[in-house]
Formats: structure tokens, C-alpha cells, sequence
């Protein structure tokens, strides 16, 4: 957040606004959001007045429209230029328009202020470096005023100048300006933006604007245009590690050559580049450039490039380069906090497009956490998103794919939603309770070779009288899983059964000693245990394991280690349920916040869309529960051998 | 990187999403400074190739310099170059001022030539600093089967992530040099070495700032007879970009009728 405090009287000499500029000049570009009617469009007129960059004939031009509508001059159609907007008086598109400080170059984005076109706010200001956020002093602070303050930051604007416009309507009321300021700084800050300034304004009669206001002169900060100045320049993140989407392979000529905008980082020829989620990697061979005076070298964040290889791996579009050492995150499920601008609202179950740099994934709404209103920053429970809401949401994918967390990579954590034909709603990455799945699915050893064995899985089923299997119970801490499965594999010992339970106790103290409880380790808690109860199902065993495995990713991976042998059991009980059983007093704790991700409470648990088998301990008692799972043990491991045999 | 380069890298990027995500593409090329540019960029972005036809919707009433131009350029670039009529001036809508009717038969011309050739995408040099109703424009602007501008009702577009989704029938207008300024323009066709038409540089005290028909472009006063005199004049200068192009300024809503109905 740049907290630079430009002195005053430090500020560039407005009268002297050049329009000199040369390409080594910064540019910036600063969006005016705020409420309709605040006076955005006016005080972009105003400005470009008063620092002498209106175009001959312009005002005289606007003049005219003016006395055409038998209306006073009016400085919003300088950039209100269709004939609706003027006619209704109201800004319905984003429009841009250049001027030039002493300092830099700007380019101003007019935003519109009116809620049914937030679509054309969030198109205006989302590219913006740093915004301009107007409040009528006569009105206050209102609904759109806050909700811009909120999607400024949600987009990533984070410089932020606050214009308390039309001073003139309230008398210049010092008293009246304190109030608004101290109201919205109060706001803005609880979303985590400290504005660099707040100023008194009148854009209708020029006061602070480029010019120091004289009937203000209780007021001793800056004007709109040293403000604007004492912004920072904004600059490609050279500093965090690479990331290339590869935009496109092309092959013109004998040259193959992977196209993408480097986001973050540096490449240098030489450099051993890794593509996710695939996991390949190959050495930078050259970098291709036409009409330059040499080959580069090396390429930076911001840059349109494309490399050669040296080796010809398969790579498409979507696939992101990095360093070995310093690859994105990968995962088919992440949460996200977005804001809607869909006609229809965006809901659980439902699936979207997802575009995520340069990939395209479909994906689904796992669930639809919270719904923020804007307006107070009340948290509520609800099922959809509403449009021009703001939501968090729980995203999963079909396929792998290579993201980051916004936080640590702004350009590379965002992505957009698409509702069929139209961009829907955008959003930011967080991977809070998920875990990176990279670890999960990389081959580490590629030498090793399955050997034939010379028992089958059938000789040893004939001999122990039933298939091997895994019967993965999954549930809330104090579902019933430990209980149920300790009781089923004492039943079916009785019953002359090969079986045996994995849980906590016999797993965490020797395979998984090294495993702590973030959310990679609990991944990777799980992978082992899904791979030992493939094994030991192989080996003729019926396994039984008693995990919460909230993740269904986590589930599917057993599954596909197990193969058919697999059984899905839900141990199905209700949070309320579980937490008034509480046998190990965890819930206590973790309501008491001594336990961070505890599952229910502050992390997610991912019900099972299709399990094998349902119990329901809430309904009914443990001897039910037991015996319906033998009777199912006893259907599916055993009957196939009945038949065999008869 | 300098603005040049964050210019270029910015045009460069549109050029690769259109050439992935649009099935059947191909530019306009009026010849003028900014289409020259844009030709430029696309051999940027492809390593010196131009992987789509240009396109020229001849008026018939171009300078001659123009016409030189495009024949040694076109022949000196490789470029596939396609010509596209335009119908008689009788043949626009009489409502509109003169010299509008008369810009009016380039996107008659053009939807013609779009309905015969089927093109989903065409590139269009278009700038948001030259005109306030092109500031308001998407970089990939969506038209119906009409070719019509719904510019009350544009699609969001942000974080680069441009509208690829269509119904059937509509195609997209791709603008690669949306973000330039008329100066950017003269400062990188200087770096780059671009080739341009002399109609820009002054003789007798006049130059062209804005090339269109004969009868409807006028030149304004100047001194500039190279490319960083026209460079310094721009700095200067407040005197708009298209006051000699006349179809601008016949009415106040002349120019926004002529985009709602198609034209660049």
C-alpha cells in the first residue's frame, strides 16, 4: 500500500502542465469509481480544464450539446460521449482519455457509477494501477461507493485516493467533510485499504482539483492532480519466480517455438524450464525475437516471448513454464473469493468455464461458502451469488490444474468465469485448507518395474474364502468410524475372515511419523494409507480403514489405487451430532480455536457423491451399523466365491 | 521495458489470443500510419509472418499514394492481400450528412465482403484516443449477424481474459491498438523503422494528419516533414486528430451512427 505522504507544497507546478513525453516517461493509469451521480465524469472534465489538456474546439463543442438540451454547461459529456449517456445524463460505458503532469503520463479511466453497469466498472478498473474513488459530500458515502472500494481491492488496485466531490453543495462545510472521512476510512480500512489521501473537492467550480481551493483553506493536503502524482509507479513483479502460460506452439517454419507472456520472473537462455500440471521439463534453447537489433538472452515479467526447446516435449496451450524449483500449485480443487456479474446467480452444483491464464477447464461449484454484502461486510450463509454480489466459493475441476494462490502471485491467481456465452464473474485463488497435489501425482522413480506375480488374486481368494478389498470408512470426527470398524473386523475374525483396520494409532507412529498436519502432509497421510490398503487388499486382506479423508480428492486417489477392490463407506452423521458425542473433546477445542483446520468447524469436509455403502450412525445404533456393513462385506467379497465354487 | 515495449507487448498479446481462440481471421488494412503499424505487430507476433489475409475495402476514391503504397508493400511483405468493393453513395442511408453517407458505403463495403468471405474475426486499428466513442471499446468487440455495435450492452472484459464465446453467427471485431496514442504510433514506427505514406509530412505548410477518401480528408497546417518533427507537433499541439476528417463533425451524433452500424 503506498502510504507516501507528498508534501503539499512539494506538488508539481500545475501551472506549467507540459505535454512533452517521451517513451522513457512513466504512465500510469488511474481509474474514477464511485456512486452515481458523485460527479466521476464532471471532475475528469474539470481536470482536463484546468491543466490546459482539453483539445481546441472541445469546450466550445460541449457548449453547444449543452444549449442544444437547454441545460447548463455540463463537463461529463467530455467523456460521456454516446447520445443515451448525455440524453439520460448518465455514464453507461468505461471510457479512457490521456493527460500528461510535469511528472508522467495518465491514463484516466471513467468508470461507470450506476449498479446496473458494474459489469463496465469492473471492465474500466480492473486494469487500472491506481484509483480515484469519488463521494458526493452532499450525499455521502452510499451503497456503490463501498462496493467499488471493495472490488478495487478485490481486483488488486491497491493505491487508492479518496475525493469528497461537490464541497460546494454543503457550503464547504469542513465539519461535513471530517464526517465522510472518517466514516469511509473506517470502511476501507476493515477491507485492508489505507487511502493515500482524502480530499476536499468541487470538480463544478475547480476547488483542489488542479488548482488550491480558497474557500477551503482550512484544508492543507494535497490537490487531485499532486495526489495522482505522489501514486507509484506500477511494475511487472520481476522479483517473484517465473511464470510463462504458454499461449501457443507455433510452427511457422523449422522453428518450434512456445509462445506466452512471461507474468512474473525471469528466464534466461540455458535455464531448465518445468511445465505443470504435466511435470515435464526441458532446457531453454533460444530466445525468438523478430526485428531486433540481437537474439536476446534472456526475457522478463511483462514480456510477449517465445522460446525454443531443447528437447520436443508435448505442450499445449494452458500449460505454465516455471522454474524446477519454484513450480505453481497443483490441484483440482480450490476455494475463491468472486464477485458476479452473470444475469443468472451463481449457484452450488452448478458448472462453468473456467479461464485461468491462458487455460480453459470446466468446473463446478462444490459449494457456495459465504456471501459478503458489501455494504456492511456482514458475512451470511447462502446458496447462490447473486449478480453484482460477492461471494466465496468452493471450485473443482475435472482436470489438474497449475494455479497460484493470489496473495503470492496476483497475475497468476485470478481467473474468470464463463455462463455459457458470457464472462460471468471473475475471482481470486486461495488454497486455505486445501493442499497442493503435486507431491500426489509425480512419479518420483521411473526405473522401477512391475514384476508378474505367480499367485493370483483369485488362488489367494479361493484359499481364504472371500476377495480382498478395502472398506474406506469416511466421516466427521465422531462419526462412528473407529468404533464401527474395530467392531466389523472383530466380527469378521469370528467369521474366519483375513481382515484388518488401518486408523490413526498404527499408521501416524511409524509409516507416517514424519508427517505433521498441514494440509500437504494430511494429503500425503492419506496417499500412503490408500496405497498400504491397496496392497494389503492385493495380498488377500479385507482392510478396513477409519480416516476422516474429508478431501474427495484425496478418496478418488485410494480408489484409484485399489482399483475394484475399492468400497466407499459414509459414516454419515451431523455435525450437531458429532460434536455433542465429542470422545476425544476436540470439538471443544477447536470452537476454542486451539486447533486450527479441524474438519466441520474451520476446514472442509467433502461429502462422497457416490459411496458404496451409506451408514447412518445419527439414526441408528452401532449393532445396525455393524451389521449392515458385514451384510454387505458378506454379499460383495463373498458371494462371487459361492458361485465359483458351486 | 519502456512504453514502447509494454505497448507492443500488449498488442502482441491480443494478436495470439485471436490467432488461438478465432477460426477464420483477417486484418484491415487501410494503409494508414496505424494499420501500417499493426501489419508491423502481427509480424511481432508471429516471428515475421502474417498468418491471415490483409484486407482492403477499397472506397475507389483513395489518394494515388495510397494505392502506390499497397502494391509495393504487399509484394515486399509476402502478404496475402484481399480487395473488398464498395457500393455507389445512392446507396446509403439518406438521413446521414454528406461526407458520413459518403464514409458510410466503407461499411456497406465491408459487410459484404464479410457475409461473401465468412470471416469470424477481423483486426481493426482503431485507437481509444482518437475518438470518444471508440474510447468506450472492447478489444475484442462482439457484432451481431448485422454487424451492428450494441454498444448500450457490452460484454465485461478484464484481466485480459477476452470474450471466445459466441452464438452462432456473431463475429468478433479484434482491436490490437486499442490502447496505443497517435503519438506511441510515431514513436514506434520511428524505432521500428516502419515504412509510411508521404502524405503525412508537410508540404507547403500542410500535412495530413488522418488519411481517409480524397474528397472527405482535408490537411491541416504544419511544418513537419520528418517523423520527429511530427512527433514534437503532436506534443504540442490542440488540435484533434481527426479535424480534417469531415464525417466527424457534420453533427454531434454523426460519427456514433456510423459505428453503431459497423464502422471501424
Amino acid at each position: 500500500m503506498n502510504k507516501a505522504a507528498a508534501k503539499p507544497d512539494a506538488g508539481p507546478n500545475i501551472d506549467n502542465v507540459t505535454r512533452m513525453s517521451s517513451p522513457g516517461r512513466e504512465s500510469l493509469k488511474t481509474v474514477f469509481v464511485g456512486h452515481v451521480d458523485h460527479g466521476k465524469s464532471t471532475l475528469v472534465g474539470r481536470l482536463f480544464h484546468d491543466t490546459g489538456s482539453l483539445p481546441d474546439g472541445k469546450y466550445e463543442s460541449i457548449r453547444a450539446m449543452c444549449e442544444r438540451r437547454g441545460m447548463p454547461f455540463e463537463w461529463a459529456f467530455l467523456m460521456d460521449a454516446l447520445q443515451a449517456e448525455r440524453d439520460q445524463g448518465i455514464t453507461i460505458d468505461t471510457s479512457q482519455i490521456w493527460f500528461k503532469t510535469d511528472k508522467r503520463d495518465y491514463v484516466i479511466i471513467d468508470a461507470p457509477g450506476h449498479k446496473e453497469f458494474l459489469k463496465n466498472m469492473v471492465t474500466g478498473a480492473a486494469s487500472a494501477d491506481a484509483a480515484l474513488l469519488v463521494i458526493d459530500a452532499h450525499e455521502g458515502v452510499r451503497e456503490q461507493s463501498r462496493r467499488h472500494g471493495y472490488l478495487l481491492h478485490l481486483m488488486g488496485v491497491r493505491q487508492v485516493a479518496v475525493a469528497v466531490n461537490k464541497m460546494d453543495l454543503v457550503d464547504y462545510d469542513q465539519q461535513r467533510f471530517d464526517n465522510i472521512e472518517r466514516e469511509f476510512r473506517a470502511y476501507l480500512e476493515e477491507i485492508g485499504v489505507t487511502p493515500t489521501f482524502v480530499i476536499p473537492v468541487s470538480g463544478r467550480e475547480g476547488d483542489n482539483v488542479a488548482n488550491r481551493s480558497e474557500p477551503m483553506g482550512w484544508y492543507k493536503g494535497p490537490t487531485v492532480v499532486e495526489a495522482l502524482d505522489a501514486f507509484h509507479n506500477v511494475t511487472a513483479p520481476l522479483d517473484l519466480p517465473l511464470r510463462m502460460p504458454v499461449q501457443d506452439v507455433y510452427k511457422f517454419d523449422d522453428r518450434r517455438i512456445i509462445a506466452g507472456r512471461i507474468e512474473s520472473g525471469s528466464l534466461n537462455v540455458g535455464d531448465t524450464l518445468m511445465f505443470s500440471p504435466t511435470n515435464k521439463t526441458a532446457k531453454i534453447k533460444s530466445v525468438e525475437a523478430w526485428n531486433v537489433p540481437a537474439q536476446p538472452g534472456e526475457a522478463h515479467a511483462g514480456q510477449c516471448v517465445g522460446v525454443t526447446l531443447d528437447d520436443q516435449l508435448f505442450i499445449e496451450r494452458g500449460y505454465v513454464a516455471s522454474h524446477v524449483e519454484t513450480p505453481p500449485i497443483e490441484t483440482d480443487v480450490f476455494r475463491a473469493r468472486v464477485f458476479w456479474l452473470g444475469h443468472k446467480p451463481l449457484q452450488a452444483g452448478k458448472t462453468y468455464k473456467l479461464k485461468l491464464n491462458t487455460c480453459d477447464a470446466t468446473v463446478t461449484v462444490q459449494s457456495v461458502d459465504r456471501v459478503i454484502d458489501t455494504t456492511d461486510l456482514s458475512q451470511n450463509d447462502a446458496e447462490a451469488v447473486e449478480r453484482n454480489a460477492v461471494g466465496e466459493v468452493t471450485l473443482r475441476s475435472r482436470s489438474m490444474l497449475a494455479l497460484d494462490e493470489f496473495g503470492d502471485f496476483p497475475r497468476t491467481g485470478r481467473f474468470v468465469l464463463v455462463d455459457e456465452y458470457d464472462i460471468a464473474g471473475g475471482g481470486i485463488i486461495s488454497m486455505e485448507g486445501y493442499a497442493d497435489q503435486r507431491g500426489l501425482i509425480t512419479v518420483r522413480a521411473t526405473n522401477v518395474q512391475r514384476v508378474e506375480h505367480e499367485i493370483s488374486e483369485e488362488d489367494r481368494a479361493r484359499r481364504n474364502g472371500h476377495a480382498g478389498g478395502v472398506l474406506w470408512f469416511t466421516g466427521l470426527s465422531g462419526a462412528g468410524k473407529s468404533t464401527l470398524s474395530v467392531a466389523v473386523e472383530q466380527l469378521l475374525f469370528k467369521k474366519g475372515y483375513q481382515t484388518y483396520v488401518l486408523d490413526g494409532d498404527n499408521v501416524r507412529h511409524g509409516l507416517n511419523a514424519d508427517l505433521g498436519f498441514s494440509p500437504e502432509d494430511r494429503a500425503e497421510n492419506i496417499r500412503r494409507i490408500g496405497e498400504v490398503a491397496a496392497l494389503m487388499s492385493r495380498a488377500g486382506f479385507i482392510v478396513l480403514t477409519a480416516f476422516i479423508s474429508p478431501y474427495r480428492s484425496d478418496r478418488d486417489r485410494a480408489r484409484q489405487a485399489a482399483g475394484t477392490a475399492f468400497h466407499e463407506v459414509y459414516v454419515r452423521a451431523d455435525l450437531e451430532v458429532c460434536e455433542s458425542r465429542d470422545p476425544k473433546g476436540l470439538y471443544k477445542k477447536a470452537r476454542e480455536g486451539k486447533i486450527s483446520d479441524f474438519t466441520g468447524i474451520s476446514a472442509p469436509y467433502e461429502a462422497p457423491v457416490e459411496p458404496e455403502l451409506v451408514v447412518d450412525t445419527g439414526a441408528v445404533d452401532i449393532e445396525g451399523c455393524v451389521e449392515s456393513v458385514v451384510q454387505y462385506i458378506e454379499a460383495k467379497f463373498v458371494k462371487q466365491q459361492g458361485r465359483n465354487g458351486d | 521495458m519502456d512504453q514502447l515495449d509494454a505497448l507492443e507487448s500488449q498488442s502482441v498479446y491480443i494478436f495470439r489470443e485471436a490467432f488461438n481462440k478465432v477460426e477464420k481471421l483477417g486484418m484491415l488494412w487501410s494503409l494508414g500510419k496505424d494499420s501500417n503499424v499493426m501489419v508491423w505487430l502481427a509480424r511481432k507476433a508471429f516471428y515475421g509472418h502474417v498468418p491471415f489475409p490483409l484486407i482492403h475495402i477499397d472506397t475507389g476514391k483513395k489518394f494515388p499514394e495510397m494505392y502506390a503504397f499497397r502494391d509495393r508493400y504487399s509484394k515486399e511483405w509476402g502478404v496475402n492481400l484481399m480487395l473488398g468493393e464498395c457500393p455507389p453513395v445512392e446507396s446509403m442511408d439518406p438521413s446521414l450528412p454528406p461526407a458520413a453517407r459518403s464514409a458510410a458505403r466503407k461499411t456497406a463495403g465491408l459487410k459484404t465482403f464479410l457475409e461473401r468471405e465468412k470471416f469470424t474475426g477481423i483486426f481493426a486499428g482503431i485507437r481509444r484516443d482518437e475518438q470518444a466513442t471508440r474510447a468506450k471499446e472492447r478489444v475484442f468487440s462482439p457484432r451481431g449477424e448485422s454487424g451492428a455495435w450494441n454498444f448500450r450492452d457490452q460484454p465485461p472484459e478484464f484481466w485480459d481474459q477476452f470474450n471466445t464465446d459466441f452464438p452462432p453467427g456473431t463475429h468478433l471485431r479484434i482491436h490490437p491498438l486499442l490502447h496505443w496514442t497517435e503519438v506511441d504510433i510515431w514513436r514506434y514506427t520511428k524505432r521500428e523503422g516502419i515504412p509510411t505514406i508521404d502524405l503525412y509530412f508537410a508540404k507547403d505548410g500542410k500535412r495530413y494528419r488522418s488519411l481517409g477518401d480524397k474528397d472527405i480528408t482535408n490537411p491541416v497546417d504544419s511544418k513537419a516533414t520528418t517523423i520527429d518533427e511530427i512527433i514534437d507537433e503532436l506534443e504540442t499541439t490542440k488540435v484533434p486528430e481527426r479535424a480534417g476528417r469531415a464525417m466527424d463533425h457534420e453533427s454531434e451524433d454523426a460519427f456514433e451512427r456510423l459505428r453503431a452500424d459497423g464502422y471501424m
